[in-house]
């Protein structure tokens, strides 16, 4: 049940996007979404979600994949959607009613925002979806490698970020054995309403994290004895090499980004 | 040189006042095929970790290949020449692609690139799993996955390979499919095996046999030699083979047989 | 306590649509012994799951003492109270911060009193041989394989259930705990009149107890039928990545070479009285 999120899982697929360089995939992300900032009109959004779509279909990942990844993102979107049609002013009354008023204004940054969210969030997840967590931190690594000479330690930081990407799915997977495992002696999750529920999650935290370091312990135990020690003098099977697909692909985004920043 | 040497060692858990292991003295010679049984919580696994240095003798020494696992610059030439294949399939692949995995340990060792790649091809074949490069591990049976693990030791071309009840989780086939591997790694290549197991029908091929009780070798010798002292065995809360236990009753029932330990050996003595 | 299956099908949610249980109906019976046996990712595990409510299953209907428990607002916690499960992996039911503690979890759910709670404690590490002082103020993680395994199986034990489902319960014990294990089985469904559901990979332990053997084949049944019969059929089994009691193995052997002894015994007694009576005793071998 909290399988669906997204962010920090792999799914293998021999796709043009699965095979682009994780250094121009994780470039490209960066600008998309800074263009996505610059974007303000509904055109400008619709655009977007179409290059987003072709992407998906691209990458050979199912598109319901990817929505269900949006799902505990809902709530946080609805509340942001509510609090801007409620509290932002300005522009025309739409609605009104006792001290109630929603403006347009309200409205449409409302909804500019809830846009920019779900598109964030889809095509980060479309980067750790497509891209292995090894390959995302050689990505990484490769491309912070330039600070090196101001004393930053580029591969510790990029395998940092990769744990912590692993990371995410273990906590999730290891929240749904717990639960299970309570569940199975008796706990009860499922029935009352919300604060209740929310209630009897508490006792699920404490064994959660226990747990969750001890798998990470259990996974370090393994790296370790495979003889992992950091970045350093580590050598790749495959080395990055950026291609001209990957060119042309940086290419395309770039010219997107612009086109897309000044619809 | 013996391979592997444990002189007098020690091993107490923080949290425990009895040792985990308590005077172990044992030498192995390369080549050899070694079983280690032993009843739940007799130690064996501490003293696997001990050989990979994932922990390190409270007393005592630990000399892989005449190199001492307390001295820090050897940490990695060891863990290099003793490989190590846990229970758990699950919590031992590191990345989302068979390959990758495999290509982990060279990587960590600063192979260059083309050779790793070779040394990934050779591993996937002698495991029998040619032609799995691309698969995610997740879509691997419990078998498939052990030898999975099981190359991305070899591919960093260890002397010697521990595995901490590999086939625990397996179905009969799978548990065949990694017997039949290490016993092929152990003749064709010269690999040294240590092979920690409650199966006692797979000590069966070993060269040697360990038993370890409360933290200590109980008791070291031949197949033949440990097993043919049934009532010492089950003393320790161990079992025999089923063949052996049959053979026994056999005998007592009147049954002329000599002493044997397989399927076939004991149908040829009877028929 | 009787549970039925009908028309199950299983698809885990995000995996590429594969049918984990293909159609699978079943009817469980008060006081069997089944064993369940099958290839691994044959669906064993997802079918325990499905059979005690943590799982709902994708497709069709499972149906507990009379009430079906894929419909919507059904109490499962009762149901899970009556159906125990040990989980394949013993780290998987560990959560607690002492043995005492991950014990206790299930029979506090039970609003049953304190003391009555530690009796239970006590008796459950008793049954599967671990000793009340000095594991109850352990850390369930830092104990060894087989330890681990035997605090799981305390822990549902300690519930009391009338159906008792085990995934795989005897990897990684010894012998020693195998056959104490083994013999706590066989207590309960003899002397409790309980139902027992023992998934194994180990077809020794399958054949000894069990008066049902189901086997799985890639999320279907392929056999469901006594043990006698389901082991006669060699072949298919063998062809199933699964294999024969030691035992069997070897009185089969014994009939290739012409000898008439008859191969569904799975026990070393029964197979000395076999062997006994249909061949001569050679003097020398
Ligand atoms: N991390 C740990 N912290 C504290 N004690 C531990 C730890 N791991 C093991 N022990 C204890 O050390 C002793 C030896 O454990 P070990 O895991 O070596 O046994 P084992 O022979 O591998 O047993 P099994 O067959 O059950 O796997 C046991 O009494 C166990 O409880
Ligand atoms: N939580 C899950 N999410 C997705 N797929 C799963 C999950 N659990 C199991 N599977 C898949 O479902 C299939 C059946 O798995 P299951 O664990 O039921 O098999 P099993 O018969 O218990 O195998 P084993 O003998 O190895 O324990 C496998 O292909 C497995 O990869
Ligand atoms: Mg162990
Ligand atoms: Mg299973």
């Amino acid at each position: 049940m909290l399988r669906n999120i997204n962010i920090g899982q792999y799914i293998a697929r021999d796709s043009i996007i699965h095979k682009l360089d994780a250094r121009i995939k994780i470039i490209i992300t960066i600008l998309m979404i800074t263009a996505l900032f610059f974007i303000d009109s509904f055109k400008g959004y619709f655009l977007f979600l179409l290059a987003v779509l072709f992407i998906i279909y691209l990458s050979q990942i199912s598109f319901m994949r990817i929505i269900r990844g949006l799902r505990p993102v809902l709530f946080l979107v609805l509340l942001t959607l509510i609090l801007h049609i409620f509290f932002t002013r300005g522009g025309e009354v739409i609605w009104q009613w006792r001290f109630i008023t929603i403006e347009k204004n309200g409205l449409i940054t409302g909804l500019f925002m809830v846009s920019r969210i779900l598109l964030l969030i889809m095509f980060t997840s479309l980067l750790t979806l497509t891209t292995s967590p090894l390959q995302l931190t050689d990505g990484i690594e490769s491309l912070l490698r330039p600070l090196k000479r101001f004393g930053i330690p580029a591969s510790e930081l990029a395998m940092m970020m990769t744990i912590a990407l692993r990371f995410i799915p273990t906590l999730l997977e290891e929240a749904d054995k717990i639960m299970k495992a309570q569940m199975a002696r008796g706990a009860d999750f499922e029935s009352g309403n919300i604060i209740r529920r929310s209630k009897n999650l508490i006792p699920l935290l404490v064994p959660l994290f226990i747990s969750a370091f001890r798998r990470a312990d259990d996974l370090a135990l393994a790296m370790e004895s495979r003889c992992y020690h950091g970045g350093e003098g580590r050598t790749k099977l495959h080395e990055l090499k950026v291609k001209t697909q990957d060119f042309i692909a940086l290419f395309i985004s770039i010219l997107f980004s612009i086109l897309v920043s000044f619809f | 040189m013996a391979l592997i040497e444990i002189k007098g060692v020690d091993f107490t858990y923080n949290e425990l006042e009895t040792p985990a292991l308590a005077n172990i003295n044992l030498s192995i010679e390369a080549g050899e095929f070694i079983a280690i049984i032993g009843g739940n919580g007799s130690g064996k696994s501490t003293l696997a970790k001990l050989l990979n240095v994932l922990l390190l003798p409270g007393s005592g020494k630990v000399l892989v290949d005449g190199m001492d696992t307390a001295d820090e610059k050897y940490k990695l030439k060891i863990r290099q020449k003793v490989g190590m294949v846990f229970q758990n399939p699950d919590n031992q692949l590191v990345a989302a692609r068979v390959e990758d995995d495999i290509a982990f340990g060279p990587e960590n060792l600063g192979i260059p690139g083309p050779e790793i790649r070779k040394r990934v091809d050779q591993a996937l074949e002698l495991v029998g799993m040619a032609g799995f490069h691309d698969y995610p591990p997740h879509e691997l049976s419990g078998g498939q996955k052990q030898r999975i693990a099981i190359a991305g030791i070899i591919a960093m071309e260890p002397d010697c390979i521990v595995l901490d009840e590999p086939t625990a989780m397996l179905d009969p086939k799978g548990r065949k499919e990694v017997m039949d591997t290490i016993h092929f790694l152990n003749k064709e290549k010269g690999i040294t095996i240590i092979h920690i197991t409650h199966f006692m029908e797979e000590t069966i091929g070993a060269d040697r046999i360990f038993v370890m009780h409360n933290g200590a070798i109980y008791k070291e010798g031949t197949p033949e030699e440990i097993f043919h002292s049934i009532s010492d065995i089950k003393r320790l809360g161990l079992d025999v083979t089923v063949v052996v236990e049959l053979a026994e009753r056999l005998k007592k029932e009147g049954f002329n047989l000599p002493d044997v330990l397989t399927i076939s050996e004991l149908v040829d003595c009877l028929c | 306590m009787l549970i039925e299956l009908k028309n199950v099908t299983h698809v885990y949610e995000h995996e590429r649509g594969t049918r984990v249980l293909k159609n699978v109906n079943l009817e469980i019976r008060e006081n069997e012994f089944i064993g369940l046996i099958g290839h691994t990712g044959s669906g064993k595990s997802t079918l325990a799951q499905i059979l005690n409510g943590l799982i709902k299953p994708s497709e069709g209907n499972v149906i507990i003492d009379g009430i079906d428990i894929t419909k919507e607002k059904v109490n499962l916690q009762r149901i899970r109270q009556k159906i125990g499960l040990v989980f394949q992996y013993p780290e998987h039911q560990l959560f607690e911060e002492t043995v005492y503690k991950d014990i206790a979890f299930g029979p506090g759910n039970l609003e049953l009193d304190p003391e009555d709670i530690e009796i239970r404690v006590r008796e459950a590490l008793e049954l599967v041989g671990l000793n009340y002082e000095e594991f109850k103020n352990r850390s369930p993680f830092n104990l060894s394989g087989g330890q681990q395994r035997k605090v799981a199986i305390a822990g549902v034990l300690a519930m009391k259930p009338e159906v008792l489902i085990l995934d795989e319960p005897t990897a990684g014990l010894d012998p020693q705990g195998r056959r104490q294990l083994m013999g706590l089985l066989e207590t309960l469904y003899k002397k409790e009149g309980i139902t027992v559901i023992l998934i194994s990979h180990r077809m020794e332990e399958i054949a000894r107890l069990s008066t049902r053997v189901i086997v799985l084949c890639e999320g279907k049944v392929q056999f469901d039928d006594s043990p006698e019969k389901v082991f006669a059929e060699v072949e298919a089994i063998k062809k199933l990545s699964l294999g024969l009691p030691e035992i069997t193995e070897i009185l089969h052997c014994i009939k290739e070479r012409g000898f008439d002894v008859r191969t569904d015994i799975f026990t070393i007694d029964g197979a000395v009285k076999e062997i006994v009576s249909k061949l001569r005793r050679k003097d020398i071998c």
